[in-house]
């Protein structure tokens, strides 16, 4: 059984899990945007700028809750190496997060796009008048969003090893409430 | 948008397709983009052809038409068996090219009807929708002796006689929405709406200033026929998102090679020149 004191709060794991939903969403979105002439080109668009937005104003919020609701330990079994790429990890994960949606806003701001969320709510732009500048940021869109996918990726990994080779609890720390059943067959963290 | 007031506007008056220093022909297919700036409300952008419809109907018929134009490597022309082909595998283009044959051409961009061709939906706060097309009538004419005086012997002849007339006085056009009705193809722009179809006068745009491309407010613009504001939404015509997603991607290709781009042909001393007495 897994105390209750390792896990992450409840508020925490709502907003991991909102979140993690959002952001894999948003880089299908985005992929098949990119590739489409069709109808859907209009559809994802149309979702992929609030929901973007929605992802900036989350991360912030989240910044602030791990701020006030410090995640808990790592468990002890794990090396020093590995407590590195944990934080490494979750550091550009903040990041990506964050600069996606901000890097999206810059380009249209810079390429003098309108930037419609929905219906008549827009944002006002938030960098001057540069095609050069739009031109680069259109770029490192791709480029984040692809550093992102990797990164998710690795994530996705390291909580699935966590979870089924390691069993030391990590991935139940962060598991939604009704995998709490299933953490008693998780032997405890040998410490 | 279309509340009584006036409202700044920027347009940009081109040649259709992709060739950046084609030479002026009378049958050279004419384009005006529109970019409306109502103060407070949203942005509204249109492109506008001097044809009466589309080509094509679906991004596969633009795509189909770009292979079957594309000139041979041997001789340097499109190969005419391939355009066979392609007009007995687009029937609707077929047509469509016969109804832009008999257009009459007028003499220059001054009176040309530009048309949105596509259509788009308008609808009123309750969410009740209709179906609409628009067009720019031309309300200038000209006396004789203020006709062009350049003639299509000269390579830029529509761009210089254009900033000629700018140069002297503004140029305007109506706005004219044609209302649709039941039955009104709106994901077909190859197909014209039946003549009589109600329209409305919804305002005038006025052209009074000119400049070349090169350094102008236009330049970086990308018409995207999805900029629109509420009131006014995308129909089901396939070709709008297919627009769209293509205009994104070749505005941010160009906006990667804005260092490189050759000066203009129509420069903005070309501009200045014509306007000095």
């Amino acid at each position: 059984m897994i105390p209750e004191q390792a896990r992450f709060s409840t508020f925490s794991r709502l907003l991991h899990w909102l979140m993690a939903v959002m952001v894999v969403a948003m880089l299908f979105l985005g992929i098949g945007m990119a590739a489409s002439v069709s109808i859907r080109y209009r559809v994802l668009i149309s979702i992929h700028r609030p929901l973007g937005i929605a992802i900036l104003i989350l991360v912030v919020i989240r910044f602030v809750n791990r701020l006030v609701n410090p995640p808990p330990p790592l468990p002890a079994t794990m090396s020093s190496l590995e407590r590195l790429g944990a934080r490494g990890s979750h550091v550009l994960l903040y990041i990506l997060m964050a600069l996606l949606p901000l890097v999206g806003w810059g380009m249209l701001s810079a390429a003098r796009y309108p930037i419609v969320v929905f219906g008549a709510l827009q944002l006002p732009p938030i960098l001057p008048y540069n095609l050069a500048l739009y031109s680069a940021l259109r770029q490192l869109h791709t480029v984040l969003a692809f550093l992102l996918f990797a990164t998710f990726i690795a994530h996705f990994g390291a909580a699935l090893f966590h979870a089924l080779v390691r069993r030391d609890g990590v991935f139940e720390s962060m598991a939604p409430g009704l995998r709490r059943a299933l953490t008693r067959t998780v032997p405890p963290p040998r410490n | 948008m279309f509340q009584a007031g006036e409202l700044p506007v920027v347009g940009r008056f081109s040649l259709a397709g992709g060739m950046p220093f084609q030479v002026d022909k009378p049958a050279a297919v004419r384009a005006l983009a529109l970019q409306f700036l109502p103060p407070g409300a949203q942005e509204w952008r249109t492109g506008t052809l001097n044809i009466p419809v589309f080509a094509v109907n679906s991004a596969r018929g633009f795509y189909d038409q770009l292979l079957a134009t594309a000139p041979d490597p041997k001789t340097g022309k499109p190969d005419p068996a391939k355009m066979t082909a392609f007009l007995a595998a687009h029937p609707e283009t077929a047509k469509a090219l016969s109804i832009i044959a008999k257009r009459t051409l007028s003499s220059g961009f001054f009176d040309s009807t530009f048309n949105g061709l596509n259509a788009f939906r308008f609808v009123n706060a309750a969410g009740a929708s209709v179906p609409v097309r628009w067009s720019f009538l031309p309300l200038t004419s000209l006396p004789a002796e203020a006709m062009p005086q350049s003639t299509p012997a000269d390579e830029n002849y529509l761009f210089d006689a254009l900033i000629a007339q700018l140069n002297q006085h503004p140029l305007q056009w109506r706005l004219m929405i044609t209302l649709g009705e039941p039955g009104d193809p709106t994901n077909d722009a190859t197909i014209p709406w039946p003549d009589g179809r109600p329209q409305i006068d919804a305002g005038t745009v006025t052209i009074d200033r000119v400049a070349s491309e090169d350094g102008s407010n236009c330049t970086g613009i990308n018409f995207d026929p999805l900029v629109l504001p509420n009131g006014i939404e995308p129909s089901d015509d396939p070709l709008l998102s297919a627009r769209s997603a293509v205009y994104a991607r070749s505005f941010t290709l160009r906006a990667g090679q804005v260092r490189e781009k050759p000066p203009s042909a129509v420069n903005p001393r070309a501009v200045q020149r014509s306007a000095d007495p």
